[in-house]
Order: C-alpha cells, then sequence, then structure tokens
C-alpha cells in the first residue's frame, strides 16, 4: 500500500501567509482619492502572493485578483465572515478589467502564481474564483490544463460574492451585466480631468496672447482686459466635454461620443454669448474652438465607458477627428481675425 | 446606453458550439442566449469586442477582433505605430 503523504507538511517551514483584514482604514480610504485623482496611480500595489482572510482551511474557497489595491481592496472589503483565500498575480498595477485587456491578467500569470504559491499543496479542492471581468485575459481552459485548476468567473462586482457564494456559484444575469451608473461615471472623471492638464495650459496660454492681438500690433493692456471670454470657452469646453457630458452621458442625444461633447459645447457658447459682451466673429470663433475641445475630451471617454468597441470607435473617429481640427483651425482664424479688425 | 449600430465584428460558428455556456457567463452585456443547448448571438449591437468569449471557448467557435474602444488608446497607437492600446506604462500618468 502506498502511504499517503500529507502535503501540508511538505511546505518549507518558512512559508508564512499574511492574513488581511476585510475592513478598510483610513489609510485605505485616503489612498483611494488620492489615486482617483491620478496621484501615484501607477504605484498603487499590493505585493503579488497569497493572502488569508479569516480562518481559511485546504476546503476554502480562493479568489484571484489583480495587485492594484483598488481591486484588493474591493475584493476583501467584501469577504468579511468568509474564509478564503486570496491569490493576488502580477498585473504590474493594474486593475482587473484593463489588465485582462492588456493580457497581464491571463492564464499564463495565474499558473505562474499558483506554482509559486504552491497552492496545489494549500487547498485539497481545484477550483478558483476569477472576477468576471478578468475573462477578456484570461482562458479558462488553458488555466485547467496547465494547472489542473477549474476556472469559475464570479460576479462582475466583488459586493456580489456572497450572494454569488450563497447561490451555489451561481450568478444571475444581474451580477453579470455591466452597468454605467451616474456614481461609476462620476468616479471616473478626477483622472480624466488631471489627465489633459498640461494640454489644457498650453490652450489656455495660446488664447491668452492671441487675445493681446491688435491692427497697431500687441497690446498688453488688451490681453489682459479681454481675455476672460477666450480663457472660459477653452476651460468651459474642457470641463463641458470631461465633467457634464460623462454626468449627463444618457440624456444627450447621439450615439457618438464626440456628438455628445459637440452638443455641450454648443450648450457652452450660448451660455457665455449671454454672459459676455464680445463681437459676433469672436463668438463665432471661440465658439468653434470650445465645441472641437468639449468634442475632443468627450470622445476620449470612451476609454473609461464601459460599452464602447474597438470598432465602433474608430468608426467615429474617422470623422469626428477630421471634423475636430477643422473647427479649431477655423475657430483660431477668426478669432484672430477679430482681433484685428 | 447603447454605442453604434452595425459596426461589431463578433461572429459565432453555431456548429461548433457544444453549449458549455462559458460565452454567457463571462459577456459583460448578455450579447448570447442559449437556444436548444446551443449559443446564439442575440443582442450584436451592445458587444464591446472585449474579446472575453472568444477568449474562454472551449470550442473555438467565436471571432472577434477585440481591443480596446478607446480614442486616446486609438490615438497613442497611431503615434506609436502600434496597436491601439492605452499603455499604463510607468512613464505616464495616464490609464484606461
Amino acid at each position: 500500500m502506498i502511504p499517503q503523504l500529507d502535503i501540508q507538511n511538505l511546505r518549507p517551514a518558512t512559508y508564512f501567509v499574511p492574513s488581511v483584514s476585510t475592513t478598510l482604514g483610513l489609510k485605505d480610504y485616503m489612498g483611494a482619492i488620492k489615486v482617483r485623482w491620478g496621484f501615484g496611480r501607477n504605484n498603487y500595489k499590493v505585493k503579488p502572493g497569497l493572502y488569508k482572510v479569516g480562518k481559511p482551511k485546504s476546503e476554502s474557497d480562493v479568489f484571484v485578483s489583480a495587485n492594484y489595491k483598488l481591486s484588493f481592496d474591493s475584493l476583501r472589503k467584501n469577504l468579511a465572515n468568509i474564509d478564503a483565500w486570496l491569490l493576488v498575480i502580477d498585473t504590474k498595477g493594474v486593475n482587473v478589467w484593463c489588465s485582462a485587456g492588456k493580457k497581464t491578467f491571463s492564464a499564463k500569470n495565474i499558473v505562474k502564481s499558483i506554482k509559486e504559491t504552491s497552492l496545489e499543496g494549500i487547498v485539497k479542492h481545484r477550483k478558483i474564483i476569477l472576477p468576471q471581468l478578468s475573462a477578456p485575459g484570461v482562458a479558462a481552459p488553458e488555466v485547467k490544463e496547465q494547472s489542473g485548476f477549474r476556472v469559475i468567473y464570479g460576479p462582475v462586482r466583488a459586493k456580489d460574492i456572497k450572494p454569488f457564494i450563497d447561490a451555489g456559484y451561481k450568478a444571475t444575469p444581474q451580477m453579470r451585466k455591466v452597468t454605467f451608473p451616474l456614481g461609476e461615471r462620476a468616479k471616473l472623471i478626477p483622472v480624466d480631468l488631471m489627465y489633459g492638464k498640461y494640454k489644457l495650459l498650453i490652450a489656455l496660454a495660446l488664447v491668452f496672447l492671441i487675445s493681446g492681438l491688435d491692427r497697431t500690433g500687441f497690446l498688453f493692456s488688451k490681453m489682459i482686459s479681454t481675455s476672460s471670454f477666450p480663457i472660459s470657452n477653452v476651460l468651459g469646453g474642457y470641463l463641458a466635454g470631461i465633467v457634464i457630458t460623462p454626468l449627463m452621458l444618457p440624456y444627450i442625444p447621439f450615439r457618438t461620443f464626440s456628438l455628445k461633447g459637440a452638443t455641450m459645447g454648443i450648450l457652452l457658447t450660448i451660455v457665455l454669448m449671454q454672459i459676455f459682451k464680445v463681437t459676433n466673429l469672436e463668438i463665432v470663433g471661440m465658439g468653434f474652438i470650445s465645441i472641437a475641445i468639449s468634442s475632443f475630451v468627450a470622445m476620449n471617454f470612451t476609454g473609461s465607458s464601459t460599452y464602447t468597441s474597438l470598432s465602433g470607435v474608430l468608426k467615429e473617429m474617422k470623422w469626428a477627428v477630421p471634423f475636430q481640427i477643422s473647427f479649431v483651425v477655423i475657430g483660431i482664424v477668426l478669432f484672430i481675425v477679430s482681433k484685428l479688425i | 446606453m447603447q454605442y453604434l449600430k452595425n459596426v461589431v465584428t463578433l461572429k459565432l460558428d453555431q456548429h461548433k458550439c457544444k453549449g458549455c455556456t462559458m460565452c454567457t457567463n463571462v459577456c459583460p452585456h448578455e450579447v448570447f442566449s442559449m437556444i436548444d443547448k446551443k449559443a446564439i448571438i442575440n443582442k450584436k449591437d451592445l458587444c464591446m469586442e472585449c474579446g472575453a468569449c472568444e477568449m474562454n471557448c472551449p470550442e473555438g467557435a467565436i471571432k472577434v477582433r477585440s481591443g480596446v474602444g478607446c480614442a486616446a488608446g486609438i490615438i497613442n497607437g497611431i503615434f506609436r505605430g502600434t496597436e491601439a492600446s492605452c499603455d499604463c506604462s510607468i512613464s505616464k500618468s495616464d490609464c484606461c
């Protein structure tokens, strides 16, 4: 008779699995706010490896996550009163969905982590639970083939994990569906807002300088006294595209993001022409510019949205980018002319 | 919310489908349904071409040109001469 090997005891004595709490502290919340504004976002990482939540045993579930700390935090926060293993794979500090798109959340990386943590010696069962949104990067059949572990796709949102387990590891159609409610759209705004800050400053400086142009040359006093209208347009166009459009997304007509942004740009132009007393030529010129800016930055929100396809964005860009560039050129020309006549 | 119509590249070869329901599990937009133990593409225009179904179909019955539906990523790709990618490389502070 072959003696039963106790794999548990074969593990090196130094192998230690750290425990993590399921409650987030002040530091976690502050960290989340910081990265939501784009600060240190590329270095908000958790060390890849195996972690414990509660007092997991060899039959407890294994949840796999990315090593972006926001992903890790949202998972552990939703595992209160559950004994489980967390397998954090190295996604270079990128969240689940994006790293799946970049193929760092992949079968290869999962298998590597399973081997490195000797998971097969720690748990008796052979299944791992992955977030559903990792699926674009993970070929489940490959994981099974190369590690023996069967992949179960959990719900999209970590908050559904408990109901998912209670239902016998079955997700309802609602748990499988990605939505894009106001709160989630709002969370994405700060990062996008900070993203274009240097380009925005350059545009602001440019219209500020043009404001001083005059038939007689360049007047410093004219630049100071008349620059508030063009600055409001550029800044307003940016905010209309990056703040207002995402917030109002489902209520703005048109399917393309560039037209949604342009619509908000037009509304902005109408508002600003009520406030400022300037020539019609300048209104039209700056209108073209703010509509183009709003359209362009709104178009970039396709990357943050949860429902746009590559084919769709390519189709949209084919006509939207030429339209945005020509609007900017026409706008600058009209604006300069308005200063010279 | 729905994006553009009739642009999606998703294709399903029903003859290869063995009815494992994996595509209905991984799709974030309920594009697939099961009829008579075979998958069908039910709401094609909702597809965002993430590629999860193709990646996880054990029969290789699904094909889709997947990639990031992200204008900034496409522009990055054009400038770098690479595929569209919202690349969060360490030197840059942006990401999809």
